[in-house]
């Protein structure tokens, strides 16, 4: 009888192989899969149990910390509130992340490889989130909600030099600590939206602010020079309509830096339709325009710039495209537009010489060890302009600030360089104010959403001038 | 070395099991449990030496191997439990005792000849039967889920499937032993296949049949393909006829098929098994199996390590029954593929220690008891585990020794008496030292 009970055994070895291959198949094989699963309630209160790491300004006040809700489980707090909302975002487990809490959710969360985490099980070492350190500076977003004082808007402040982010307010804000609060306002119904982050995702027609752009190309091509001659005229013909100047004003046969001081629409549509669409393109592509910003931040709350002629669609139009009114667009209409986030990008690269640094939120990430695991390296995304034409356009800028419509943000013992905007909306009478500039060292952008009357000098450049006053100016 | 002292080194795994494990959960538990806690270990290691020096004086040449790997099996489960829940976990301890004192008194009973039950096999076949249907007799039949498995008497609750499993087998073994040469010889062929003589291979349908009834009567899936499985085992051993298991093999499928399509309890649990993810099912019905594979897969390779895995609140296991019919995946969970593999390697060891008792048996009521035995053991594993990783159609039996309940440690140390009792007599003969 002794051979088939050899077989029988032959047989359960083979059935134990085949319940070990399964196992591995859930174990192994397809453990993402199952893993990722919509039904596999797992992750997210596995996500519970982890403390979260940190996140701090620059000058280390906490903006999230972790909360201990009993022996194992943790919940989100934000000390500061509404004031980093929407740089920082929130994560809760119902209702889900958002910002940096969630473009930075594997090191917040501390996340790790299968066999780092067999290791760390082995040595009874509970997964710990990393601490994150932010660009961001408590005094100089405290300027700005207290600038904006309860309007909407968006402003945004960058270091010249690295594209560092220094500040990143919009309003109106929500409390972060109140989203997952099950009685608290949905936020997607509240009144003005303040889940948007506009200061990346805002559509404003950036009006005068966007003859920067204008005078980069202009300049950079070689076919301008601050002293060349241009013509303001009042009521000019600018793709078949009669373009007006701010007040009506017939400014004749000016130079380029007093159109920039002044403001000249007529001047600088003209200088716009004379260097073309392709050209146009070029510098507004160079810019960062028509791509979405290469901040640290989720895509999905980001905006890209540009013309945009459905208006409410969200398609864009390239300026070499002829349905494209290319003389307005310089002068920041014509259904241009624009986020705080990419005219302060604008500004921080004629600051920094004509080169474009990648703006980034994230200074450090630190481990529960305190050591630095990872941290920020300035980079250049590309030379927009010559060095000597930055320098000139910066001139220009200067100037609008020392004797132009920018005087209000002009400052003690630093040289500011600015320019204003006051696009006009199409409701009657309201106004999109804007004011972009730069220190040496920092980069502002400010607007203010649909004001009645007042310009982008009277009502943006005072916010700038307090932000680069936050800033240590 | 002699095989008892053997046994006692072979004990030393299980007795860092145990330490080690109860007191891995006490240090990430400190704040909840007591220092109590760490005298369960010693209390379980008394136990083991308890058994050892039971088996040293009664069967002093049984196989010293088996005995270490239950303990091992039964201190992982203790282990396990207490991890799940502290109290369940005295309360299997208690079960364990009991499980030890009616190993001790079948031992005592039967180490002068086990072969005694021959002579009452059929007493022995019908109390198997009266056993399977227990459950379903009214004052102390008891419904879980569906299916009729316990009985409760008094305050004592406990399966019965799990004892007449033995029955049956020693029924099967003994009933064969006697008939088998007939059953050979006899046959006659018949269009190309074999067939028993009626005469002797009647008796073995009526009361297999029985207990199938049985089982569909009581609808324990579960044991109805470990008591099949089984008989198809012993009848292959015992003819060493590979026809008959083909058509016994045949008429399964057969009789599942027409189950299946009949009975909505069965039909229900195959809908599971093809597809637990579907999005009707995997809230309701196929909750369970959806949520252990996901636990399975939340183990990965190396696992969450002990007392890590996510089990959800006390009163709201995400896990449905993780201590009894899904401990498996809890296992997996906690130790990954890598704690998984070790376990099954320790069934495996037990398996190839029962067989090879059953090769070295000296007549054919204890080739036959022995194969039995093992093999309703091998299957009973293969068809928890198959069923926990969506092998095979899930069906609720326990995983032997490790999984909470009374009724399965105590069947299972009955199990592993009769095994001892029949490797002693065996190794006896064979070093020439008869009684």
């Amino acid at each position: 009888m002794n051979p088939p009970i050899v077989r029988l055994f032959a047989l359960v070895i083979v059935l134990f192989a085949l319940l070990v291959a399964y196992t591995s198949r859930w174990t192994v094989f397809e453990a993402q899969a199952l893993r990722n699963h919509t039904a596999n309630s797992r992750t997210l209160l596995e996500e519970e149990r982890v403390r979260r790491g940190r996140i701090t300004t620059s000058d280390g006040q906490v903006l999230a910390g972790s909360k201990k809700l009993d022996r194992k489980r943790f919940k989100r707090r934000y000390p500061t509130g509404a004031l980093f909302a929407h740089p920082i975002g929130y994560s809760f487990l119902v209702r889900g992340r958002s910002g940096l809490e969630r473009y930075y959710n594997e090191p917040l969360s501390g996340q790790r490889t299968e066999l780092v985490s067999a290791v760390d099980s082995i040595l009874g070492e509970r997964r710990v989130g990393n601490d994150m350190q932010t660009t961001l500076s408590t005094a100089a977003q405290q300027a700005a909600v207290q600038g904006l004082g309860g309007r909407r808007g968006a402003v945004v402040a960058m270091d010249v030099s690295t594209g560092a982010i220094r500040a990143m307010v919009s309003a109106p804000s929500y409390d972060p600590n109140a989203v997952d609060d099950p009685a608290g306002a949905n936020l997607d119904q509240a009144p003005g939206s303040p889940q948007i982050n506009r200061a990346t995702q805002g559509r404003y027609p950036p009006g005068s602010t966007f003859k920067v752009v204008t005078a980069a190309a202009a300049l950079d091509s070689g076919r301008y020079t601050p002293t060349s001659m241009v013509d303001g005229e009042n009521g000019k013909r600018i793709s078949g309509v009669p373009l007006q100047n701010f007040g009506g004003k017939d400014w004749g046969r000016i130079d380029l830096t007093t159109a920039l001081t002044y403001s000249v629409n007529t001047a600088w549509a003209s200088v716009g339709e004379e260097l073309g669409g392709e050209t146009m393109n070029d510098y507004m592509e160079r810019f960062g325009f028509y791509a979405d910003p290469p901040l640290d931040y989720p895509d999905d709350q980001m905006l890209p710039s540009g013309v945009r002629p459905g208006g409410g669609g969200g398609r864009l139009l390239h300026p070499d495209n002829e349905e494209v009114d290319v003389g307005r667009m310089s002068i920041g209409q014509g259904r241009l537009e624009a986020s705080a986030l990419q005219l302060a990008t604008v500004a921080q690269t004629v600051a920094n010489g004509g080169v474009r640094m990648k703006p980034y939120l994230r200074e450090r990430v630190i481990d529960s060890d305190g050591r630095t695991v990872e941290k920020a390296e300035p980079e250049e995304v590309e030379r927009v302009m010559s060095e000597e034409s930055a320098g000139q356009l910066t001139q220009m800028m200067r100037n609008v600030v020392r004797e132009g419509t920018g005087t209000a943000a002009a400052m003690q013992g630093v040289q500011v360089a600015g320019k204003t905007g006051t696009a006009e909306l199409n409701q009657s009478d309201l106004n999109q104010p804007w004011f972009i500039g730069f220190t040496p060292k920092h980069a502002v952008a400010v607007t203010i959403e649909a004001v009645q009357g007042g310009t982008g000098g009277e009502m943006a450049a005072p916010i700038a001038k307090s932000v680069f006053e936050a800033l240590g100016e | 070395m002699s095989a008892r002292n053997r046994e006692l080194l072979a004990l030393i795994p299980a007795s860092l099991l145990v330490s080690f494990g109860f007191a891995a959960i006490f240090i990430e538990r400190a704040a909840e449990l007591s220092n109590v806690s760490l005298s369960y270990g010693a209390m379980f290691l008394a136990l083991c030496l308890t058994g050892h020096v039971v088996l040293r004086f009664l069967l002093p040449h049984a196989d010293p191997y088996l005995f270490p790997l239950a303990a091992v099996l039964v201190c992982f489960g203790l282990v396990v439990i207490y991890r799940l829940n502290p109290d369940k976990a005295l309360i299997q301890a208690r079960w364990f005792v009991i499980a030890l004192a009616l190993f001790t008194a079948t031992i005592f009973f039967l180490r002068q000849d086990f072969r005694v039950l021959e002579r009452y096999r059929y007493t022995i076949a019908v109390a198997g039967l009266l056993l399977l249907a227990a459950p379903r007799l009214p004052f102390i039949g008891q419904q879980v889920n569906g299916a009729y498995l316990g009985v409760k008497v008094g305050p004592i609750s406990f399966q019965p499937a799990e004892f007449s499993k033995i029955a049956i087998v020693i029924f099967l073994a003994a009933y064969l032993r006697d008939n088998r040469q007939v059953l050979v010889q006899g046959a006659k062929r018949f269009l190309g296949l074999t067939i028993p003589p009626l005469k002797q291979f009647g008796p073995l349908l009526v009361i297999w049949g029985l207990a199938m009834l049985m089982l569909i009567f009581i609808r324990d899936l579960g044991s109805s393909l470990m008591f099949f499985g089984g008989f198809l085992a012993l009848l292959y051993v015992a003819t060493n006829r590979f026809s008959f298991v083909v058509a016994g093999m045949t008429a399964f499928f057969a009789g599942s098929w027409l189950i299946a399509t009949n009975v909505s309890h069965v039909r229900e649990r195959l809908t599971i098994w093809r597809d637990p993810f579907a999005p009707d099912v995997v809230q309701g019905a196929g909750y369970q199996l959806a949520q252990s594979l996901f636990a399975q897969a939340d183990g990965g390779l190396f696992g969450k390590g002990f007392a890590q895995a996510l089990l959800g609140t006390p009163k709201q296991s995400i896990l449905p029954t993780p201590d009894t019919d899904f401990i498996y995946a809890v296992i997996v969970n906690e130790l990954g593929l890598v704690g998984a593999c070790a376990l099954l390697l320790v069934y495996l060891l037990f398996v190839e220690r029962g067989l090879r008792i059953a090769m070295l048996g000296q007549d054919s009521f204890s080739k036959l008891l022995a194969t039995g035995l093992t093999a309703v053991f091998a299957l009973q594993v293969f068809v928890i585990v198959g069923g926990v990783i969506k092998l095979i159609p899930l069906t609720g039996v326990t995983l032997p020794f490790v999984s909470y309940g009374g009724s399965s440690i105590v069947a299972n140390f009955v199990l592993l008496a009769l095994l001892l009792l029949v490797s002693d007599r065996a190794r006896r003969t064979a070093v020439g030292m008869t009684p």
